[in-house]
């Protein structure tokens, strides 16, 4: 099997989950996603993966439930809407503590929406999505390249802290073709711990129960602080960005996954212009990279903030710089994508306007042109 | 009480001991209410899977209900299902562990309203499990309100003038639509208000594990059973309440066997 291969972001999902070993898959075709569950039907199931395209999401997600709860590495993959309906099993995974990856390559919306990419479910995937206090460890790739590679760390990160992990792409990163070089990867399902699994009560030891009810108030309590507790971990352990030239940068755009492709080529074209602008690209949306806007506040007159939704990560970037530099914010909806052009004049309309002004910058956002 | 069950206290005193809770059912007390039919469904499912030795084997899906805590009492791995999805966490563990015993326990709502998609598409593939379906007509656990498969004329709290067909529509009888599609294997309907009537479906647990052992497919039983307090009755007044008004909807006996559809 070739290490180095040409494919779309979705393809290189797949190929990386069944190099990942995840034993099984379940999941419903939407656009623009389904080439993930077309490769592994067909590439997937040669290889021994269990494949199954079901009735629908809400089945496909409580499957991977069953199958996670079962012992084994299980994923299930859609988009937007898709995605929507799987938040009752995301819910209770992430109280159950099931480790499992849940791909989202998002479209536009709200409601059924457009096939074409968007970032609109920022505030769905990393603020919990379902009912309750829980939270998924959302990683934003950027390229085939990560597409890939972030399916082995999500996996790793999923067992590790028995989470539900969730790829949250948009349509653009599912579509597009790219060089993709296969890592080998070290760490299987068998490097975890999975002795918590229902695989059939031996004499040897109590029964398992894979539950999230717990009635009550002061065991629910007990749980719900427990998963506190584990996110905080998170928080101090997996937090994941890259930076790109803001030592001497005037102004830090933040963008992730496609946008931050973008955005790094307006940077670029800023400093050709002769104004020193960087870039901060969260990979890891939740846990959302706080402490570093924590230092760039300090180092730098104002960020922009860029995403292909209304303004949402937009406010954990306020809420990292603590109203202590202008925030401003970009965003195109509907599917369009905004070009390095678009984003430089709008670089260079927020030098104007606003860091001249002593005041901070109001926390709503620009009024967008069109 | 405990001093009666011990075993030295049957030998000191010459005396056979005819019953015994399986190993398979934990010490814990049940929250059932008395006279109700999931105390015995559990005893009686224990029961096979201690005589069939597969409590290293078998997996349960418990369900939402009133049976929502079946996993207290079962002394088996289990995991719990959101609100109908039974049919598809218990597919997930099969999937994975195929060589497994694997079923799913659950109520009229959970699998014939909420999960009826579910429900029917475990079935449809041929999903190589267990599906036990509790029928007393009536949500329990939320207070006695109307299910899919509560009788026409029935008063529920959402019926209180009895259920009418044509506004709230007819009983559900999953068990005769199950049996029609090509991937079922077994599918009968018990009821266990009876010492009888309890032994016909120890020989249906029996069968259907059979049945998953060799891989045949998917089965199904459907245990029609009672619920004093949701029906306002006494635990007799509502057998033979169920006697009269449920059996003749809802007809014992097998329905598809060995893949065949029973000519009734």
């Amino acid at each position: 099997m070739s290490n180095v291969r040409l494919m779309k972001g979705n393809e290189a999902i797949a190929e990386a989950a069944i190099r990942a070993g995840c034993n099984a898959y379940f999941g419903y075709p939407i656009t623009p996603q389904s080439e993930i569950i077309e490769y592994l039907a067909e590439v997937g199931r040669e290889r021994g993966m269990i494949v199954m395209q079901v009735e629908s999401e809400v089945a496909a997600i409580n499957m991977v439930y069953g199958a996670s709860g079962a012992g084994a590495r299980a994923m299930t993959s859609s988009s937007s809407p898709g995605i929507s309906l799987m938040q009752e099993g995301i819910s209770y995974m992430a109280s159950a503590e099931l480790p499992a990856l849940v791909v989202n390559i998002n479209r536009g919306g709200p409601g059924l929406g457009t096939i074409q990419p968007a970032q609109g479910d920022y505030f769905q995937a990393t603020k919990g999505g379902g009912h309750g206090d829980y939270h998924l460890i959302v990683l934003a790739p950027a390229s085939c390249q990560e597409m890939a590679d972030f399916v082995f760390d999500a996996f790793d990160l999923a067992d590790t802290y028995r989470n539900p992990v969730m790829i949250l792409a948009d349509g653009a990163l599912g579509q597009m073709m790219e060089k993709v070089v296969f890592k080998e990867h070290t760490k299987t399902n068998h490097s975890f711990d999975k002795s918590w699994a229902t695989t059939g009560k031996p004499t040897t030891r109590e029964r398992n129960i894979i539950t999230s009810l717990f009635i009550q108030p002061e065991k629910m309590e007990a749980v719900n602080l427990h998963l506190q507790k584990k996110y905080q971990t998170i928080c101090n352990n997996e937090i994941r960005y890259q930076l790109v030239d803001t030592d001497d940068a005037e102004i830090v755009l933040v963008a992730y996954g496609l946008s931050a492709r973008i955005c790094h080529r307006a940077a670029e074209l800023a400093r050709e212009n002769g104004l020193n602008v960087g870039l901060l690209r969260p990979i890891t949306l939740y846990p959302f990279p706080y402490p570093i806007l924590h230092e760039l506040r300090r180092k730098v007159k104002g960020i922009m903030v860029v995403e292909l939704n209304a303004g949402q990560m937009l406010e954990d970037v306020q809420l990292g710089v603590e109203g202590m530099i202008p925030v401003e914010f970009y965003g195109r909806m509907g599917g369009i994508i905004p070009s390095p052009d678009e984003i430089y004049e709008k670089i260079m309309e927020f030098k104007k306007m606003k860091l001249n002004k002593k005041s901070p910058a109001a926390f709503q956002p620009m009024q967008q042109s069109n | 009480m405990n001093e009666i069950l011990d075993k030295t206290y049957l030998e000191q005193n010459d005396l056979e001991c005819v019953w015994e809770k399986p190993d398979t059912l934990t010490d814990t007390r049940m929250h059932y209410c008395p006279g109700c039919g999931h105390g015995v469904v559990h005893k009686v499912l224990m029961e096979v899977v201690q005589e069939l030795n597969i409590q290293s084997e078998i997996i349960g899906v418990a369900p939402v209900g009133c049976s929502v805590f079946a996993y207290n009492y079962l002394n088996i791995d289990m995991q719990e299902a959101a609100h109908g999805r039974a049919a598809a966490v218990a597919t997930g563990i099969k999937r994975v562990l195929p060589n497994n015993y694997v079923f799913s326990y659950q109520g009229d709502g959970d699998l014939a309203a909420i999960g009826t998609a579910e429900t029917i598409h475990a079935a449809n593939r041929g999903e190589n499990i267990l599906v036990i379906f509790i029928n007393n007509a009536i949500y329990g656990m939320t207070g006695g309100q109307m299910a899919p498969t509560t009788i026409l004329g029935m008063k529920t709290s959402t019926t209180p003038f009895g259920r009418e067909g044509e506004t709230q529509g007819f009983p559900f009888r999953i068990t005769e639509l199950i049996a029609q599609l090509p991937g079922v294997y077994y599918v009968t309907r018990q009821a266990v208000h009876t010492p009888n009537a309890v032994r016909q479906l120890k020989k249906s647990f029996l069968k259907a594990f059979q049945i998953q052992k060799e891989k045949k497919g998917y089965c199904l039983i459907e245990v029609v059973s009672n619920c004093p307090s949701g029906w306002k009755m006494t635990p007799v007044v509502s057998n033979q309440w169920m006697e009269e008004n449920m059996f003749p909807v809802y007809p014992l006996g097998d329905k598809k066997i060995d893949g065949k559809l029973v000519n009734d």
